[in-house]
C-alpha cells in the first residue's frame, strides 16, 4: 500500500501508538465496573487511537479501520442499543431501564444488572467513539 | 502585583488542599452529606445508594452502578445529546461544502 505521509518516522510512531491507544482504551471501558473508567472514556481513547491513524497514516489507508461512511451509522446504532434495552425491559413488564426484567432466564436479578451495564456501556463506547470520527472526517472533507 | 497574584494563588491552592485532606473517604455512610436522614427530616438518597448498590448489581464500583442503573435515564440523555451533536456538525459542514 502507498504510504501518504512524507516521513516514515511519523508513519511508524503512529502505526505502533495507535493500536496501544485503543488497547488502553478497552481496557478503560471494561474497568469501568472496578474503578475509574467506562463507556464515556473508553470511546474517547478508542477514537483517539482512530484519530491518531486518520493523521499519521493518511485519511485513505486508515479507511482500513474504521470507514467514514458509516460512522454515523454506527452512532445511531450505538445510542439504539443504550435505548433498546430500556424499551426491552418495558417490554417485558419492568420499569424503563431495569434490567432485572431482561428475558435472560436463567440468570439472577443481580447478575443482569451486571451484564446490562455491561452491554449498555458497550452502546456509549460506539456512540462516543464514531461520533468523534464522524466530526473529525467531516471537518477533513469540507 | 504579580507577586501577589501569585501569593493569592498559593493561599487557594492551600485551602484547596487542606479541604481535600479533610474529605470523607468515598462511600462512608455517617459523613454529612451522606447522612440516612438530613436536617430537614427527609431520607437522602445517597445512603440508599452506598447500602444497595452492590447488593443490586454486583457491581463492586457504585458510580457505575448509578450512572448505568439507577439513573441510566441521564445517561441515556447524555448519548442522545453526543449523537445530536454528531449529526449537527454532519449538516452544517455538508451544507458549507456544496
Amino acid at each position: 500500500m502507498k504510504t501518504q505521509t512524507e516521513s516514515p518516522i511519523i508513519e511508524v510512531a503512529g502505526r505502533g501508538l495507535a493500536p496501544v491507544i485503543q488497547l488502553i482504551g478497552i481496557y478503560v471501558f471494561f474497568h469501568g465496573h472496578y474503578g475509574p473508567g467506562g463507556g464515556f472514556q473508553g470511546g474517547v481513547l478508542l477514537a483517539a487511537g482512530v484519530l491518531l491513524l486518520r493523521m499519521t497514516i493518511g485519511f485513505e489507508n486508515s479507511q482500513l479501520q474504521v470507514k467514514s461512511k458509516i460512522t454515523i451509522l454506527l452512532c445511531a446504532i450505538g445510542a439504539l442499543i443504550f435505548a433498546g434495552t430500556g424499551l426491552v425491559t418495558v417490554w417485558f413488564g419492568g420499569n424503563f431501564m431495569d434490567y432485572a426484567y431482561l428475558p435472560v432466564s436463567w440468570m439472577e436479578a443481580d447478575d443482569l444488572r451486571y451484564y446490562g451495564i455491561l452491554f449498555i456501556e458497550v452502546g456509549v463506547t460506539l456512540a462516543v467513539m464514531t461520533a468523534l470520527i464522524a466530526i473529525y472526517d467531516e471537518l477533513l472533507e469540507a | 502585583m504579580k507577586i501577589l497574584q501569585y501569593l493569592v494563588l498559593i493561599a487557594v491552592a492551600g485551602f484547596l488542599c487542606v479541604a481535600v485532606a479533610e474529605l470523607a473517604p468515598r462511600g462512608e455512610i455517617g459523613a454529612p452529606v451522606q447522612e440516612k436522614i438530613n436536617p430537614a427530616g427527609t431520607p437522602v438518597a445517597g445512603a440508599h445508594y452506598i447500602e444497595h448498590a452492590y447488593k443490586d448489581a454486583h457491581t463492586p464500583n457504585m458510580v457505575a452502578v448509578i450512572l448505568a442503573d439507577y439513573r441510566a435515564y441521564d445517561t441515556l440523555g447524555e448519548v442522545i445529546v453526543v449523537f445530536a451533536g454528531a449529526i449537527g456538525c454532519l449538516f452544517i459542514l455538508r451544507r458549507r461544502r456544496s
